[in-house]
C-alpha cells in the first residue's frame, strides 16, 4: 500500500488531519493514563478501584463486566463530568489570562508528539522510513524548546488565578523546570556525541538516534544507549520526572501545603486540560525516554524492528510493519508510564529546598561530569 | 359576713418539732405546715374525713400526768415531761391537733405499717401504669416509691374486674385500679349534692358502681377524676390522648361564668388537652365545672376566624386598620362601639379608648343563664364587672341592644365596632346590620363577623394574658398558654392600631405598658400592675357599684350584696 | 524535662543516594500491588454486624403477632434529641387485643434526629422498642427519614417474648379470677 497520495493533498487539507490525528490519538491516551493512574493507586493500596461504572444501555453486551470490573467506562463518566459540569471563573482572576492558561498548556503538549516517531516501515523505496508526524531534522531539539513552553502556562495560571497558593505554585514550577531542564539537556548530549560520528552530517533526529540502536546481532550499533550511558539515563529519567512536574517532584500542585498549587483556582473543563496537558507530557517524556534509550521501536537488543518483520513476513506491508513498530513502542512507553505511577505511588514528595538541591547540586554536577566523561570516551573511540 | 375570729391555736410536736396550729386542724394537715409528709390516699381537704385507707398511719402520744394528782410526770432522763406513746398506730386524718399532742411519723413501726398498707392495696392493683392515664400523677405510683416495699411477695393471681365502666357521658371508671378511698363518692354527695356513686359487694370484690338507673352526669362529675389518687376514675375526653408529663401546665381562668374559677391549662407543643381547676380557697377550692374545661376545645374550632377581611378580600392587618380608620372618618360621630364582658381588663380598657377617640357610645351584651349556686353563676360573662371597673360602661348591661338598635332605624348609627359580639343574638335584625358598616374583632364565625365590612381575627383566652374581674370584685390573671393560629392579632394590638388611626394617643400594646396607663387612670386599679398580681387573685373594692342589680345569685364562696337581697 | 541526646547513624553514601530506598519501596508498593484487596463490595458484600448492635431503632410484634407497644410514651419522653413523636389511641373494644387498651395510632421516629442512644430499648416497659441491626438509611426528603409506624413495624418483625404478660392476663379475665 501507497501512501504517497496523501503527501500530494495540498497543505490546508493536510495540517488539519495532522493536528486532528494528534489530538485523537493523544487525548484518549492521556485518558487511558488517568484512568490507569487511579486503578494502579487502588491496586497499589489494596482497593479494587472503581469497578462500577457503566452505561445501561451497553451493559446487557456480555464481557462488558469485566470491563467495568477494570473501570474503563470510568473514562466516559469522568469526561463527561469534566465536559458538562459548571465552570466557574473566580470574580478576582485575570480573566483573558486565566482562560489562556490552560490552552497555552496543551499546545506544547500536542506540539511536541509531531516530532516524535512512533514506528518504522520499509517504503516502497526500500528505505527504513519513520512514522512520523514531522520528520525535521531538529527532532530532541525541538522537543525540549516546545515542551518547555509549558512552563508558561504553569506561570500563566499561578499569576492570573490572583491568589497565593496558585502563585506560590506557579514561583515552585517556574524554578524547577528551570532548574532541571539544564541536566535534562545536559544528560542527552553523550548520546547525541556518539551518533553524530566523525564525517556524518549533524543530525538531533531522533529516528537517527533509534537507528543507532538497531545493529543486528551481537554488534556495536545494537547495544542500547540505555546500557552504554546508564549514567546519563538516569540523569534524564530524574530530570524527565522534575519536567513533568511527578511525584516526587510534584512542588507546583503540592497539595499539602498549596491546596492545589498553580490549579487552586480551576475547575471543570480548564481544569481537564492542565490534567491532560500533564499526561501528554508524560507519554511524549516517556517516548523521548524509550528512543534515546531503549531503542525505540526495536523489540530487543540485537534484534532489530526490520528483522522481526521480516521474520514475520511483514517487511513488504508498511501498514502491518508500521502497526507493529508503533505497538512495540507504545508498549514500551505504557511500562515506562507504568513506572511513573509506580513511583508515584511509591515516593513521598520532596520539599521544595531539597528538589533545588538535588536539581543544582547533585544533578547538574553529575551531568557535567558525565559529559566530559563521555565526551573522551567518545573522543577516543571514534578517533 | 362576720369577720373570722382569730382561731385558737393548740401547740402540737411533730417529729420534735413544735408549732402551733388552730384548733380543729388535723394531723395531716398540721404536719404540712412542719414539711413533714404524711402519706395518704382518703384523705382530702376540702372533703370530710372518713379514714378507710389506713396510709396516714402515725404514732401518738400525750405527756403523761400522774392519774392522781394531774401532776406532770417528768422524765429523769430527758428532764422533760414524759410522753406516753400510744403503743398502736393512729390515722393522722382523723386525728385533730390537742394541745400537747406527740406525733411520730419516722419510726420503723410507721415504715412497716406503710409498707404493709402498699402492699396490700398492690396486691390486686393491675400495676399497668404504661396505659394508665394517670401515671406520672399517681399517687400509688409515687407513695410506692415512697414508702413502699419494692418487690412484691403476691404469686397468687390478681383480681379481675370490670375495665371499662362508663360511670356518665364523661367519666370512665377501671375498677380494677380501684383502691376504694371513697373520695369521688364523698365528693359527689357533698359538694357536687348528687349522690350517686357508692360501694357494693364486700371484701376483695368491693366495687364503685353508680345507683341503679343513675350516672355520674352532673356538671361536676370531672371533678371525680382530678381527686381519685389513682387511675380509676378517668376522663373520657383525655383517656389515652397524652401523657401528662409532656403537659406544659399554665394558669388560667374559667371564662364560662362571672365565677372565675382558677384553671390550669394543659398544653403541648400549640396544642391543649385539658383544663383542670387550680386551689384558691377564695374561690372554688379544688373544684371546676365540666362545661369549664372543654372550653378549650374553641382554639382548633372549625369556625375559627383566621383571615383578615376587608369587605370579603382578603387582606392584611395594616390595610384592614386604614380601611377600617376610612369607615369612622366617613361615618364620624355616628359610631356605636360594642364591648364586650368577655374581653380583659386591659381590653376593656383600650376599647374605652378607642370609644372616646371616636365619641362613641359604649354597651356591654348580657348574657343571663340559670347559676347552678356551685361553680357556675347566673352572670355569664366572666369579666362585666371590669367594664364597670375600667368605665367602659356605668350600668349594668342588657341582653338585647334596643337602644342601638333604635338608633340605627333612625339613622344616627352608621358604624358599629362590636368586639365578639353577634349583634345578631344582641337582637338586631340582619336588615338593621345592613345599613351599617360593621368592624369585627372576634375569634369565631357569626352572623356578625359575616356581615362585617372588616373583620379583624383576634385571640382566644388560651393564646392571651390578661386579667378578669369576678363576682367577688376579685381581679384575677391567667395566662396565655398556647400560641395563637396564624392570621389573629392580639385584641390589644388591633384596639391600640384602631385608637391610633384615628388620632388617639395610647399606650403600646403589651401588658405592662397597658397597665402602666390603667393604674394612673383609674384609682381602683391605681396599685396593681400585672406582674404582681398573686395567682389567687386580688379583691377590689366594690362600694362604688354596691347598688347595682348584679344577676348573680349563691354560689361557693359568694353571696351577693345586700343590695341584691333587698331587691328580691 | 530531661533531653536525651540520641547519636544518629551517619548515612552511607548508598543510603545518601537514596537509591536503596526507592528500590525498596517501588518492591513495598509492587508486592500490594498483585496482593488480595482489602475492600469490602459494599452492595453486595455487607459487613457482619456484631450482637448488641444498635441499628435503627424498630417495633416489633410478639409471637401471636400482637403489636406490643402500648404507646406509654416513655420512649418519647427519655429520647435526648427528642426523635420519637407518638400519638396514643385506643383499642376499640371489638379488637383482639382489645384488654390491652391502647396502642399507639402513629409513632414516627425521625431518623435525621436519632442519635442511636438505646435509652428508647432501655426504658421500654413492654419490650416493644428494639435497636436492631438495621444500620443504613436512605432518602431523598426530609419526610423519607421520618419512620412512621408501619415502617417501624415493618423492619422490626417479630421478637420473642419471654412473658406474655397481657396474654396471661386476658386468660385471667376470661377464665380465672373473676369476681
Amino acid at each position: 500500500m501507497d501512501f504517497s497520495f496523501y503527501f500530494n493533498f495540498p497543505l490546508w487539507v493536510r495540517l488539519p488531519l495532522q493536528g486532528l490525528a494528534v489530538i485523537l490519538v493523544l487525548f484518549p491516551l492521556a485518558a487511558a493514563c488517568s484512568m490507569a493512574e487511579r486503578k494502579i493507586s487502588a491496586w497499589m493500596q489494596n482497593r479494587p478501584g472503581p469497578n462500577r461504572t457503566i452505561a445501561p444501555i451497553i451493559a446487557w453486551i456480555p464481557g462488558m463486566g469485566i470491563l467495568q470490573r477494570l473501570g474503563i467506562f470510568q473514562l466516559a463518566a469522568d469526561g463527561g463530568k469534566f465536559t458538562f459540569k459548571e465552570d466557574p471563573v473566580p470574580g478576582h482572576v485575570n480573566k483573558f489570562y486565566f482562560i489562556l492558561a490552560p490552552i497555552i498548556a496543551m499546545i506544547p503538549a500536542l506540539t511536541t508528539v509531531a516530532v516524535v516517531p512512533f514506528g518504522a516501515y520499509i517504503s516502497s523505496a526500500g528505505q527504513l522510513t519513520p512514522v512520523i508526524l514531522a520528520d525535521v531534522d531538529v527532532g530532541l531539539l525541538a522537543v525540549f524548546a516546545v515542551s518547555s513552553l509549558g512552563v508558561y502556562s504553569v506561570i500563566l495560571a499561578g499569576w492570573a488565578s490572583n491568589s497565593k497558593y496558585p502563585f506560590l505554585g506557579s514561583v515552585r514550577a517556574s524554578a524547577q523546570l528551570i532548574s532541571y531542564e539544564l541536566s535534562m539537556t545536559l544528560s542527552v548530549l553523550p548520546v547525541f556525541l556518539w551518533i553524530n560520528t566523525p564525517g556524518s552530517h549533524g543530525t538531533l533526529n531522533l529516528f537517527d538516534v533509534v537507528a543507532m540502536q538497531s545493529g543486528v546481532g551481537l554488534r556495536w550499533d545494537s547495544v542500547w544507549f540505555g546500557f552504554t550511558m546508564p549514567v546519563s539515563a538516569f540523569i534524564f529519567l530524574v530530570a524527565l520526572f522534575a519536567e513533568t512536574n511527578r511525584q516526587p517532584f510534584d512542588m507546583p500542585e503540592s497539595e499539602a501545603d498549596l491546596v492545589g498549587g498553580f490549579h487552586t483556582e480551576y475547575g471543570a473543563f480548564k481544569w481537564s486540560l492542565f490534567f491532560v496537558a500533564e499526561y501528554c507530557h508524560m507519554i511524549v517524556g516517556s517516548g523521548v525516554f524509550v528512543l534515546l534509550f531503549l531503542g525505540g521501536w526495536n523489540p530487543l537488543p540485537g534484534l532489530p524492528l526490520h528483522l522481526l518483520a521480516g521474520w514475520l513476513h511483514l517487511a513488504g506491508t508498511p501498514l502491518l510493519m508500521g502497526a507493529l513498530g508503533i505497538a512495540i513502542f507504545l508498549g514500551k512507553v505504557a511500562a515506562f508510564i507504568f513506572f511513573f505511577m509506580w513511583v508515584r505511588w511509591t515516593l513521598p514528595r520532596f520539599r521544595y529546598d531539597q528538589v533545588m538541591n538535588i536539581g543544582w547540586k547533585k544533578l547538574l554536577p553529575l551531568a557535567i561530569a558525565n559529559l566530559i566523561f563521555y565526551a573522551l570516551a567518545i573522543a577516543l573511540i571514534q578517533k | 359576713m362576720i369577720a373570722p375570729t382569730k382561731p385558737d391555736l393548740v401547740t402540737v410536736n411533730i417529729d420534735g418539732k413544735e408549732i402551733a396550729v388552730p384548733k380543729g386542724t388535723n394531723v395531716i394537715e398540721a404536719a404540712r405546715l412542719v414539711g413533714v409528709d404524711v402519706p395518704h390516699y382518703c384523705y382530702h381537704p376540702k372533703l370530710t374525713v372518713v379514714g378507710n385507707c389506713r396510709m396516714c398511719l402515725v404514732e401518738m402520744g400525750m405527756p403523761a400526768v400522774d392519774p392522781a394528782t394531774k401532776a406532770p410526770v417528768m422524765d429523769p432522763a430527758t428532764g422533760k415531761q414524759k410522753i406516753n406513746w400510744i403503743p398502736r398506730p393512729q390515722i393522722g386524718c382523723g386525728t385533730t391537733a390537742s394541745p400537747g399532742l406527740h406525733i411520730r411519723t419516722q419510726t420503723p413501726q410507721i415504715k412497716d405499717c406503710r409498707e404493709g398498707v402498699m402492699e396490700f392495696l398492690l396486691i390486686n392493683h393491675p400495676l399497668d401504669c404504661p396505659i394508665c392515664d394517670q401515671a406520672g400523677e399517681c399517687k400509688l405510683q409515687e407513695q410506692a416509691t415512697g414508702y413502699g416495699r419494692g418487690y412484691s411477695r403476691f404469686i397468687e393471681q390478681k383480681n379481675v374486674k370490670p375495665k371499662r365502666t362508663q360511670l356518665g357521658p364523661r367519666v370512665t371508671l377501671d375498677d380494677e385500679r380501684c383502691i376504694l378511698c371513697s373520695r369521688c363518692i364523698r365528693f359527689s354527695k357533698e359538694v357536687a349534692k348528687d349522690d350517686v356513686l357508692g360501694f357494693i359487694d364486700r371484701g376483695s370484690h368491693s366495687t364503685l358502681t353508680c345507683y341503679p338507673g343513675k350516672q355520674l352526669a352532673n356538671n361536676y362529675s370531672l371533678n371525680t377524676v382530678d381527686i381519685c389518687p389513682v387511675g380509676a376514675l378517668t376522663s373520657t375526653d383525655f383517656r389515652f390522648k397524652m401523657r401528662v408529663w409532656f403537659l406544659k401546665q399554665t394558669n388560667s381562668i374559667d371564662t364560662e361564668s362571672s365565677v372565675g374559677a382558677n384553671t390550669v391549662v394543659w398544653s403541648r407543643e400549640g396544642q391543649i388537652y385539658r383544663i383542670t381547676p387550680r386551689q384558691n380557697d377564695e374561690v372554688n377550692d379544688t373544684w371546676m365545672a365540666d362545661s369549664g374545661r372543654e372550653l378549650y376545645k374553641q382554639v382548633r374550632a372549625a369556625d375559627r376566624l383566621t383571615v383578615i377581611k376587608v369587605g370579603n378580600l382578603d387582606s392584611t392587618l395594616d390595610m384592614a386598620v386604614k380601611a377600617a380608620g376610612e369607615i369612622f372618618k366617613a361615618s364620624a360621630g355616628a359610631i356605636a362601639v360594642v364591648g364586650s364582658g368577655r374581653n380583659s381588663v386591659e381590653e376593656q380598657f383600650l376599647t374605652k379608648k378607642l370609644a372616646e377617640a371616636l365619641k362613641a357610645s359604649t354597651q356591654l351584651v348580657s348574657r343571663a343563664g340559670t347559676g347552678d349556686k356551685i361553680l357556675v353563676s347566673a352572670d355569664r360573662n366572666p369579666n362585666t364587672r371590669g367594664a364597670l371597673v375600667t368605665g367602659l360602661i356605668s350600668a349594668l348591661p342588657t341582653q338585647q341592644l334596643t337602644g342601638l338598635a333604635a338608633a340605627i332605624d333612625a339613622g344616627q348609627i352608621k358604624t358599629v365596632v362590636s368586639i365578639g359580639e353577634d349583634l345578631t343574638a344582641a337582637g338586631l335584625t340582619a336588615a338593621q346590620l345592613a345599613k351599617i358598616s360593621i368592624v369585627y374583632l372576634g375569634t369565631h364565625v357569626n352572623a356578625t363577623s359575616t356581615a362585617a365590612k372588616v373583620v379583624l381575627p383576634t385571640y382566644t383566652v388560651f393564646e392571651k394574658s390578661g386579667t378578669f374581674v369576678n363576682q367577688q370584685f376579685r381581679i384575677q390573671k391567667f395566662a396565655k398558654a398556647v400560641p395563637a393560629p396564624a392570621g389573629a392579632t392580639d385584641d390589644l394590638v388591633i384596639l391600640a392600631k384602631l385608637a391610633t388611626a384615628t388620632g388617639a394617643t395610647v399606650p403600646t400594646a403589651d401588658l405592662a405598658a397597658v397597665w402602666k396607663t390603667i393604674a394612673a387612670e383609674i384609682p381602683a386599679l391605681g396599685t396593681i400592675s400585672f406582674n404582681n398580681l398573686p395567682d389567687t387573685g386580688l379583691l377590689l373594692d366594690q362600694t362604688p357599684w354596691a347598688t347595682l342589680p348584679f344577676v348573680e345569685g349563691e354560689t361557693l364562696h359568694f353571696k351577693p350584696a345586700a343590695s341584691a337581697e333587698t331587691r328580691s | 524535662m530531661a533531653v536525651i541526646p540520641v547519636s544518629r547513624q551517619p548515612l552511607t553514601l548508598l543510603e545518601r543516594t537514596y537509591l536503596p530506598q526507592i528500590a525498596g519501596g517501588l518492591k513495598t508498593t509492587l508486592k500490594h500491588f498483585f496482593s488480595p484487596k482489602d475492600t469490602m463490595e459494599y452492595p453486595e458484600e455487607r459487613p457482619a454486624i456484631p450482637a448488641g448492635y444498635r441499628g435503627v431503632p424498630t417495633l416489633v410484634f410478639d409471637p401471636h403477632g400482637r403489636e406490643k407497644c402500648v404507646s406509654c410514651q416513655l420512649c418519647e419522653f427519655v429520647c435526648p434529641p427528642k426523635a420519637i413523636r407518638i400519638t396514643p389511641g385506643a383499642i376499640t373494644p371489638d379488637d383482639p387485643a382489645a384488654h390491652v387498651e391502647k396502642r399507639p395510632q402513629e409513632f414516627e421516629i425521625d431518623m435525621l434526629r436519632c442519635i442511636y442512644c438505646g435509652l428508647c430499648q432501655e426504658v421500654c416497659p413492654e419490650e416493644a422498642i428494639f435497636l436492631q441491626t438495621q444500620y443504613s438509611t436512605t432518602g431523598h426528603t426530609r419526610a423519607d427519614f421520618v419512620n412512621n409506624k408501619q415502617k417501624l413495624y415493618e423492619l422490626g418483625g417479630t421478637l420473642p417474648d419471654a412473658h406474655f404478660k397481657w396474654d396471661k392476663k386476658k386468660a385471667a379475665e376470661e377464665g380465672g379470677n373473676a369476681h
